[in-house]
């Protein structure tokens, strides 16, 4: 099966059932999608697939033969970080950092599909996010002021 | 034995589905996986084979000559702005990510664990009259989704359907709070031609009709991590309220 990972074509072995967090993780070598609950309660694991966000843990490799799969790799460089990240490092929303990459994620969707979200938008959108550091303030915080600079 | 030794099958159309199924001995089907591919990865399940079926074409919703149908991979995200009660359920199965990758033929076939609630459109589907049309043992057929949820697993979903007319809805629920919205217990009803459909979900592993007249009569409700049978009784008949107030309504 194929798959583009942040722009760069992969053909990959794995079972047609092997979820696409252990491809990413194990077979294609990018580690930045964690591996936390793994049964779609954490959203830690999320990429987008075609643009839209979705848990890598639940999704079959299958279900994603031939897509295009972003990770936070595919969002910015430490160099030059999307305007996401930006966000999320001015503004304190990361500590540990275990979460960040589907909070990143989520949040990236979100102002593709929705560039002057609201606040309930934005914690619909990151309903399925769990943190552990931050009390989600700063993290809503860091939302807000992306979505604020896309619009 | 590994994931690597169970064999898949990816159809491309429903016919080939339906065959690649059989009798369903051994099979294990996955559609958007959020329930069973954990199953899977983890190696709780090992299926013989696996029947993928996210690419037999059995997605989409469709309203013709006064019926309503969704097909069995229509996930979950496409049903937010349905018919009430069902739009509703849908709203608070799981969240965005998990919704967009549900799918309403694994919402019909599962059941709830005993901590873990599932199935949370079983009763508005219920409710809207909904029958399932499955392949499997005996061949296709079609039924009251009533009936097919009380004789439990085994069988191919291909679609479900109502018929398209105009009705009173309402839903009330009690969640656990959790981004997931784990659902003790959910109460669906729908008001037809004066006649009234009331199902309830978190009362069994699978959603239930209940008697307009008594909804409490013949339930053993479930006891379980969430709430206790204690607790359902008492919070049923409020439901069941709640969801004849917000049909009053006019919703």
């Amino acid at each position: 099966m194929k798959l583009t990972v942040n722009g760069i074509d992969h053909e990959v072995e794995s079972h047609a059932l092997r979820p696409l967090l252990h491809v990413l993780r194990e077979e294609v070598g990018i580690t930045s999608p964690k591996a936390g609950c793994q049964q779609g309660g954490c959203g830690t694991c999320t990429v987008l697939v075609d643009g839209e966000p979705r848990r890598s843990c639940l999704l079959p490799l299958a279900a994603v033969d031939g897509a295009a799969i972003t990770t936070v790799e595919g969002l910015g460089t430490p160099e030059q970080l999307g305007p996401v990240q930006a966000a999320f490092h001015e503004h304190y929303g990361s500590q540990c950092g275990y979460c960040t990459p589907g909070f990143l994620l989520a949040t990236h969707a979100l102002i593709g599909r929705s560039p002057k979200a609201g606040r309930s938008e934005i914690e619909e959108a990151l309903a399925g996010h769990v943190c552990r550091c931050t009390g989600y303030v700063k993290i809503v915080e860091a939302v807000e002021a992306a979505v604020g600079g896309a619009s | 034995m590994g994931l690597n030794d169970v064999s898949v099958l990816i159809p491309s159309s429903a016919a080939e589905a339906v065959e690649a199924f059989g009798d369903g001995k051994d099979v294990t089907v996955v559609a958007g996986g959020t329930i069973v591919v954990p199953e899977l990865a983890s190696g709780r399940l090992r299926p013989k084979s696996a029947l993928y079926l996210g690419r037999a074409g059995l997605s989409g919703i469709s309203r013709k000559d006064g019926t309503v149908t969704i097909g069995a991979a229509t996930p979950v995200s496409d049903l937010v702005d349905a018919d009430p009660p069902l739009a509703q359920a849908a709203t608070h199965v799981g969240d965005l990510e998990v919704r967009a990758q549900a799918t309403v033929g694994g919402n019909v076939c599962s059941a709830s664990t005993d901590d873990t609630p599932r199935g949370d459109l079983q009763a508005a589907l219920i409710a809207l009259g909904a029958s399932v049309r499955s392949a499997g043992k005996g061949g296709e057929r079609s039924e009251p989704l009533e009936t097919f949820l009380a004789e439990g697993a085994g069988r191919l979903v291909l679609d479900v359907s109502y018929d398209d007319a105009p009705r009173a809805a309402g839903y009330a629920a009690v969640w656990r709070p959790h981004t997931h919205h784990y659902t003790i217990l959910a109460v669906a009803a729908a008001k037809r031609d004066g006649e009234l459909r009331l199902a309830a979900t978190g009362v069994a592993p699978r959603a239930v009709l209940l008697d307009a007249d008594d909804p409490l009569a013949g339930l053993e409700l479930r006891d379980d991590a969430l709430a206790s049978a204690w607790y359902r009784t008492q919070l049923l008949p409020r439901l069941v309220e709640r969801a004849l107030t917000d049909l009053e309504g006019g919703s």
